[in-house]
């Protein structure tokens, strides 16, 4: 038997047994909490908890190995994670962080010996408007550079606990540039709940179809079509989920309104619930966005003193509903409903097989509506002011308004609400985007498109977008910034289907050899190879857009990788020369036989 | 007698398929002696729908034909080139991601990942090879966990919890680093309380989990997929496993 | 090409076990067919050091040191189709099985550790060739045309394959004749 370094770790984690009780559903919140307090999961833990919840222990195994906040092996008393976007790359993120480990003599990715720090990328934070930007413990840094890091060195030095380091490192701002009907005058709470009440369920719900909303998380599903599944589907009880795992990279709009408009969207999870018949709703909470918590548990506490939330709401007899905030642990694949729901139940955050969908079996196999921060936002506005109002703006299959997330080459990056319909070009004016190459329209997983696509338009007939906007001027290395995004997608693919799992690792491979100058012509048709089996073949929404960064450069912007490509019809996989450095290093030899051109 | 309850019927590949409600379109299909290629399946278990290969396009659209209800009137193309051309690129990525040295190991020929690659038509794994480290563990007396041949069908995870009642088997890490873990917190399956009996120790479809002492005992020539294709077996194999007609 | 010409046929084996090559012998007497056809070139049984300009080029065995890689390259070059034959050109098999092993400890077992050698050290003459880091496939170093499976593939699928190829046919294997061991 190895050694045993947590004998006592029965009454280590009893505190955190205390608080949350023996449901398996909150396995992930104990496993977050763990690693707040011993910087990683221990194996005696794993065990523990297993015991504790009584499950098996490969399932608590399974879970902790998902996450990448939660880490099996010591990450360190602080582990610093800086945010990979690419605007943080832009930024100058990959050389701080280089900085960074020279600073503190440490090796990316591992654990200093004293155990003491830890430096790593993580994918996109959120902090896109304000980076670069990292997080330290799950705590968010934003506008790092060489100064900051300096005294975030001599702080961990120190060992002073984050709770004392400067306020001033941990400042997130919104910066709201444009307001329209969500971000304009806010709304007084209670309001749209009553409109709601007034109004009735039945009629609640013809108001969201006469406005026409649709899902602001991109898909854009008819909201009352969403809305009415649910709650027609029988069930011991019906769930409302607020999808706050804002995870596509460049998207940040929800950790505003989160921040801000935080009662406007729990209002329009209790329209919802008032809809279908629900008395327990969820915000998933992206990891990032630990910060926010004790803010959101503040206000869900306000609102039940208020009358807003819990029993009898705004005296209604039986009309009980409240509101658990269930964190993330960093994995992009939960903002995938199914995904989202498996990781509420504590579980891997796999995608379901479906159907059966949420609507019918979500969690815990009961009727389930996932919907996004800002489609909350929007139930509640159309709960206050009617379905016609709402309808009246934006385009006829996209009504409303989008709030989008505005980052990288312009002079006022944030947040910007427009009606939809709004065109690229009228954007890039009002955020001082100058010279502009490129737009990455909702991420990653969206549309990349080229200055000569700037009359299009942000609507679902267009343009989808959850919120992301991502400026690229001229200049910028369209090939390095797909590179960071095939990156991305290699990083957070679940592992769970093939196409996805080994088709984003080769899709990655196969840029970075671009990138580095070894592409041939045959690489191009292998990558568009791997495109058609990721789009095809995939189980969920992650593996079907994957290569779309790619297959958008291969169609839009051959300027970016032809030049760097080998004038041969082939090119070996690797690099010869370099496979034989190990070797030439063991054998201390340097002739010319040990080198291959 | 009421109305026959094989009433509904979805197309397969231009045949018309009947089915009763509750049947996948794979269930269908291979009722009706039509093969779709698979590896994650396995008709004793809850289907899983992660190997990707019975992948087949329902009126112009990809689905999982192991876990998608048939549904009246549905047109599936299965056995297409476009498809298996498709299939034999999933079956070259779980090649190229584990290390399948088929000469070197003793499921060879019993494999049904190599007789999935056969039926494709496979010449090369066509990929860049992942070449990964990845563990073998001999703890147990009587099994071998052989790691380099795991490609996470979950056969074995399905069959301990739903059959042996043991969890023996369970999955951690994520993406490409996504992996089998074993019950014990040593991590070693000898620590656990897997037999050789279970129904897991028996469900692999590579040489992943192996018993020992029973390697090669079938001569080259005379294994399970050296004269026979996998279409051929997998199909006898439902022939076995149907329940006998009800008479009442 | 002139139709008297006979087709030029190269082969070679790399990190392989010359097995292949065996099993080609193993045609028997259709070799005296074969020769009707085809002449060779650079292999084992003609003793030429040289690749020339050939039809056909045959390549066995993975791509383990600078020297498999630079005759593999002379292959290509000089072959208008080229051919891994067997497991290891076409995944490495056996020999990389040493991928797993990290190579300092493949060499300090090899050159330091192992019984009966005399001062022990690890080699730098510059004759001995230098191993990559892994084995590789050869078709992960250059073009490759055509695969023939098989450890080593039999007889008879040489046989069918190389007078498909010679014939001008697209080489087809029999469901018996595809296998990888």
């Amino acid at each position: 038997m190895e050694p045993c370094e947590f004998p006592d770790i029965e009454q280590q984690l009893a505190p955190i047994f205390e608080r949350h009780g023996r449901e398996s559903s909150r396995l992930l919140q104990i496993l977050l909490d763990v690693q707040e307090a011993f910087h990683f999961i221990p194996p005696e833990a794993v065990t523990c908890i297993a015991g504790h919840l009584g499950l098996p222990r490969v399932s608590v195994e399974g879970a902790a190995g998902f996450y990448s906040f939660l880490s099996l092996k010591p990450a360190g008393e602080y582990r610093i994670l800086f945010s990979d976007n690419v605007t943080d790359q832009m930024l100058g993120n990959p050389e701080l962080m280089q900085y960074f480990c020279n600073k503190l003599w440490l090796e990316p990715g591992k654990v200093s010996e004293d155990n003491l720090v830890s430096a790593d990328r993580t994918s996109c934070t959120g902090m896109c408007d304000q980076g670069p930007a990292a997080l330290v413990n799950g705590w968010p840094l934003t506008n790092l550079d060489q100064d900051r890091l300096d005294l975030i060195a001599e702080l961990i030095r120190s060992k002073e606990p984050i709770s004392r380091w400067p306020p001033i490192l941990f400042e997130v701002k919104d910066n709201i540039r444009r307001a329209d009907v969500l971000l304009g005058d806010a709304l007084e709470p209670g309001v749209a709940i009553k409109a709601a009440l007034e109004r009735g369920a039945d009629a609640t719900l013809r108001e969201m179809e006469t406005s026409g909303l649709r899902g602001r998380g991109g898909a854009g599903f008819s909201t009352a079509r969403k809305w009415s599944g649910c709650r027609a589907s029988p069930g011991l009880a019906h769930y409302i989920v607020c999808n706050a795992d804002e995870g596509e990279p460049g998207t940040f709009k929800d950790r505003v309104l989160l921040n801000s408009y935080a009662d406007l969207v729990f209002e329009g999870m209790t329209i919802g619930a008032k809809v279908m018949g629900s008395a327990k709703g969820f915000l998933y909470l992206r990891g990032e966005y630990r910060y926010l918590l004790e803010r959101l548990e503040s206000i869900l506490a306000r609102r039940r003193a208020t009358g807003l939330l819990g029993r009898d709401i705004l005296g209604v007899t039986g009309f009980d509903f409240d509101i658990e905030v269930h964190l993330g642990a960093g994995a992009y694949i939960c903002g995938e409903e199914s995904a989202l729901i498996e990781s509420l139940e504590g579980k891997r955050g796999r995608p379901r097989n479906r159907p059966p969908f949420p609507a019918a079996h979500g969690y815990f196999h009961q009727p389930t509506v996932v919907n996004n921060v800002e489609t909350f936002a929007c139930a509640a506005r159309i709960a206050a002011q009617g379905g016609k109002w709402f309808a009246a703006m934006g385009t006829r299959q996209s009504s409303g308004s989008k709030i989008l997330s505005i980052s990288g080459d312009c002079a006022r990056p944030g947040i910007y609400e427009y009606p939809f319909g709004v065109s690229v070009k009228e954007i890039l004016d009002d955020c001082g985007g100058e010279d502009v190459y490129a737009v990455q329209i909702g991420g990653p997983s969206g549309i990349l498109i080229s200055w000569k696509e700037f009359g299009r338009c942000i609507s679902f007939e267009d343009l989808p977008t959850a919120g992301a906007f991502t400026i690229f001027k001229r200049g910028r290395d369209i090939l390095q910034v797909v590179r960071n995004y095939a990156h991305f997608f290699a990083h957070e693919s679940c592992g769970f289907c093939t196409p996805c799992r080994v088709g984003t690792q080769l899709q990655k491979k196969i840029v970075d050899k671009m990138a580095n100058g070894n592409g041939t012509s045959s690489n191009l048709e292998e990558l568009k190879h791997l495109g058609h089996i990721m789009r095809t073949m995939s189980h969920c929404g992650l593996g079907h857009t994957a290569a779309n960064p790619v297959l958008d450069m291969l169609d839009k912007f051959p300027g970016a990788y032809e030049k760097k490509l080998k004038n041969l019809a082939f090119e070996p996989a690797f690099d010869l020369d370099s496979a034989l450095e190990t070797a030439r290093k063991i054998s201390g030899r340097d002739d010319p036989w040990a080198h291959l051109p | 007698m009421g109305a026959s309850p094989m009433n509904k019927t979805i197309t397969i590949d231009g045949k018309t398929v009947p089915f009763v409600d509750g049947q996948t379109i794979m269930d269908a299909a291979m009722a009706f002696g039509i093969y779709i290629p698979h590896l994650c399946h396995n008709p004793e278990f809850e289907p899983h729908g992660s190997c990707k290969l019975c992948v087949v396009s329902v009126n112009g659209r990809n689905m999982t034909s192991c876990t998608m209800p048939a549904v009246e009137d549905m047109v599936v193309a299965n056995d297409t080139p476009e498809l298996n051309d498709d299939r034999k690129a999933l079956v070259q990525m779980l090649f190229v991601e584990g290390n399948h040295i088929c000469p070197a190991c003793e499921a060879s020929g019993n494999c049904q990942l190599q007789a999935a690659a056969y039926y494709l038509n496979m010449l090369s794994p066509h990929f860049t090879h992942f070449y990964p480290q990845r563990k073998v563990d001999a703890s147990h007396p009587d099994i071998f966990l052989d790691l380099n041949r795991c490609i996470l069908c979950e056969l074995c995870v399905r069959a301990s919890r739903e059959v042996d009642g043991k969890n023996v088997f369970g999955i951690s890490g994520r993406g490409i680093d996504t992996h089998l873990v074993v019950n014990s917190a040593s991590g070693r399956l000898g620590d656990t309380n897997f037999a050789a009996t279970d129904k897991a120790a028996h469900v692999c479809p590579t040489g992943a989990i192996l018993i020992k002492r029973q390697g090669y005992k079938i001569p080259i020539g005379q294994r399970t997929f050296d004269r026979k294709k996998i279409s051929e077996v997998q199909m006898e194999l439902i022939e076995q496993i149907k329940p006998e007609p009800d008479d009442g | 090409m002139d139709e008297k010409k006979k087709i030029r046929v190269a082969t070679c084996s790399l990190a392989g076990c010359f097995g292949c090559h065996m099993s080609l012998l193993d045609i028997d007497e259709k070799l005296f067919d074969l020769l009707g056809m085809i002449e060779f070139d650079r292999t084992p049984f003609t003793d030429i050091k040289h690749c020339g300009s050939c039809d056909i080029g045959i390549v066995e065995g993975g791509v383990s040191n600078a020297e498999n890689a630079r005759v593999l390259k002379e292959f290509r070059d000089n072959c208008k189709v080229l051919v891994a034959i067997g497991a290891c050109a076409i995944d490495g098999n056996v020999p990389a099985l040493r991928n797993n092993i990290d190579l300092w400890d493949c060499f300090r077992e090899v050159y330091l550790y192992e019984g009966g050698l005399e001062g022990n050290q690890i080699p730098n003459d510059p004759e001995l060739p230098l191993p990559f880091d892994k084995v590789y496939p050869i078709y992960e170093v250059v073009k490759v045309d055509y695969f023939l499976p098989g450890c080593p593939p039999s007889a008879d699928t040489i046989w069918k394959f190389l007078t498909d190829l010679i014939e001008g046919r697209e080489p087809k294997l029999s469901y018996e004749m595809l296998r990888y061991d």
